[in-house]
């Protein structure tokens, strides 16, 4: 089952044509890593999606519904979380406020207080720390906040954009580790975006790799030869890239 | 001794009618970085359901003849509702325009509330005379100080309280913290956009509306000319403070309320006339040592 549909897929942003008639589906418990090169649209695919940028033409359909052009917060309680790029923490709040504001459309009390023991266990640092401002923490830490904060909203789909942006790759590999066990105990569907491709081979989702607005490449990253991911990234041969 | 107790409580009670206006602009800035210049107007507007329309100097009493809670619970409710409805009708549809053009349609609607009042009313300061027995003195350590004046340092003081509580206690206040920090991201996490402007534009309304009232009943008059001078300094106030930080805008209006009352102590009396110069002068000079204020908010250092 299709968890979300995006059908041809038109954007404009910042005066220019950002996404070209671009088309995705991802099941219901998949891991897709979208890559691609800086100015390939990955982020303005995530903000079209989030309902913070509207598409000229084109549909996203979430869970059944039609999304496009709703509100942000209408797309959020539909069960779609986003942790967008630069991790974006309210700084001057606490750590434990910040993972409490996705939860006022939550009714099931229980369920929330079950979920921050949750998110507390996959990152102990931020129980230990629950009453720190989240200004104050580290680059690692807050990448953990956010992705805490976006599983309080209790999504289905949970989107990351550029998870290691600014990360040593040590913490790196720790914000993978924490995704990948999500991705079994909670049975999350994933949308992660990076820049490069070598962290696809290893979540061992679909890769989708972009470039100029485009689907370049897409497939499981072990089939695919190093070599055709390099062209379709850089776009040497265009003859090679197997465009949708 | 009694003279410095006398300036604290001067110093006290006009710092908290700035600390209240300069908070009803900062919470509207806070939430859409929208600097408000209506606020004045809507404070002026609502003062003047206390009386009836009449272009003669004397005019019957409308609102300001009913029971005290009913007046007061009226008056708060008036600059509430045309708070909420001057963003339903004007700053809603500006949601993604630039700062400069929602600042002109603030002007502008500034404009329009105090025509219209201007229309209904005439220009004449108009006599209402609430509650006399709040002006006789009280004797508090030799110190000769209105009951009033208590009662709006009272007020402001359990106001602040209890809007502290809010923001950190509540849900809406949690909200609207988010919202003031990061907008989008707060709404890609679920907080509802109009909810929390609908309360930001709903407190600063009664807010205002507040002043006004103390404000009458200090001096006596309703006047159409009361909102521009208060929304300045309350203005002056949140910039001192740093423009999106609620304790700042707070702290703002007590210092200019401090500076003004020593100002008007101590400068030689020839020269008390032009107070309020010397007041803007030690603004200049604050901001010349901190021109983002005295608190630099994050989402401020953001933006630079």
């Amino acid at each position: 089952m299709s968890l979300l549909e995006i059908h041809n897929l038109n954007v404009r942003y910042g005066g220019v044509t950002a996404l070209h008639g671009l088309s995705l589906t991802v099941k219901a418990g998949e891991t897709v890593m979208v890559t691609g090169p800086n100015g390939a649209g990955k982020s303005t695919l995530m903000k079209t999606i989030a309902g913070l940028v509207k598409p000229l033409h084109g549909r996203v359909i979430f869970d059944g519904q039609l999304i496009t052009g709703r509100a942000p917060e209408t797309i959020a309680a539909a069960g779609f979380s986003m942790v967008p790029e630069g991790r974006q923490v309210f700084g001057a709040m606490t750590v434990l406020e910040n993972l409490r504001v996705g939860t006022g459309m939550r009714r099931n009390k229980l369920a929330v207080a079950a979920d921050l023991d949750y998110v507390m266990d996959v990152f102990p640092l931020l129980r230990e720390r629950s009453h720190s401002q989240a200004g104050l923490l580290s680059g690692g830490q807050q990448q953990m906040l956010v992705i805490g904060r976006g599983l309080m909203a209790a999504p289905r789909l949970l989107v990351i954009d550029e998870p290691s942006l600014g990360l040593a790759p040590r913490v790196t590999d720790q914000v993978y580790e924490a995704l990948m066990r999500l991705r079994v105990e909670r049975e999350l569907t994933l949308l992660i975006v990076e820049q490069s491709a070598s962290r696809a081979v290893m979540t061992g989702g679909r890769m989708v790799m972009l470039r100029e607005g485009r689907i370049v490449l897409e497939g499981d990253p072990r089939q695919l030869s190093a070599q055709q991911m390099q062209h379709a990234y850089f776009g040497y041969e265009d003859d090679l890239a197997t465009s949708t | 001794m009694t003279a410095t107790l006398q300036y604290l409580f001067d110093a006290l009670s006009l710092g908290s009618l700035y600390a209240l206006g300069a908070l009803g602009i900062a919470l509207i800035f806070g939430v859409m970085r929208l600097v408000n210049f209506a606020h004045g107007d809507v404070m002026t507007f609502a003062i003047f359901v206390l009386i009836a329309p009449t272009s003669e100097a004397v005019a019957p009493l409308w609102v300001g003849a009913w029971s005290t809670p009913l007046l007061v619970a009226t008056v708060l409710a008036a600059g509430a509702g045309l708070s909420i409805v001057s963003e339903w009708l004007v700053f809603r549809h500006l949601r993604h325009a630039t700062p400069a053009t929602t600042m002109m349609a603030s002007f502008a609607l500034g404009f329009v509330i105090q025509n219209s009042l201007l229309v209904l009313h005439s220009s004449r300061p108009k006599a209402v005379n609430l509650w006399p027995t709040l002006s006789m003195p009280m004797n508090i350590f030799g110190a000769r100080v209105p009951a009033l004046q208590l009662l709006m340092v009272g007020i402001t003081m359990a106001l602040l309280i209890g809007l502290a509580w809010m923001l950190r206690r509540s849900r809406v206040g949690l909200e609207m913290r988010a919202a003031a920090e990061n907008f989008d991201m707060a709404r890609m996490l679920g907080v509802k956009a109009n909810r929390v402007i609908l309360v930001a534009f709903g407190l600063s309304g009664t807010l205002a509306a507040l002043i006004g009232l103390l404000m009458v009943s200090q001096t006596g008059l309703v006047d159409i000319r009361i909102g521009a001078p208060m929304m300045l300094v309350a203005f002056v106030a949140t910039v001192i403070g740093g423009l999106g930080s609620l304790a700042g805008a707070v702290l703002g209006g007590f210092l200019i309320g401090a500076v003004s009352t020593l100002l008007q102590a101590w400068l030689p009396l020839d020269a008390r006339a032009f107070r309020d110069a010397f007041v803007y002068l030690a603004v200049i000079l604050l901001l010349l040592w901190r021109p983002n204020g005295l608190f630099v908010t994050s989402t401020a250092r953001q933006r630079v």
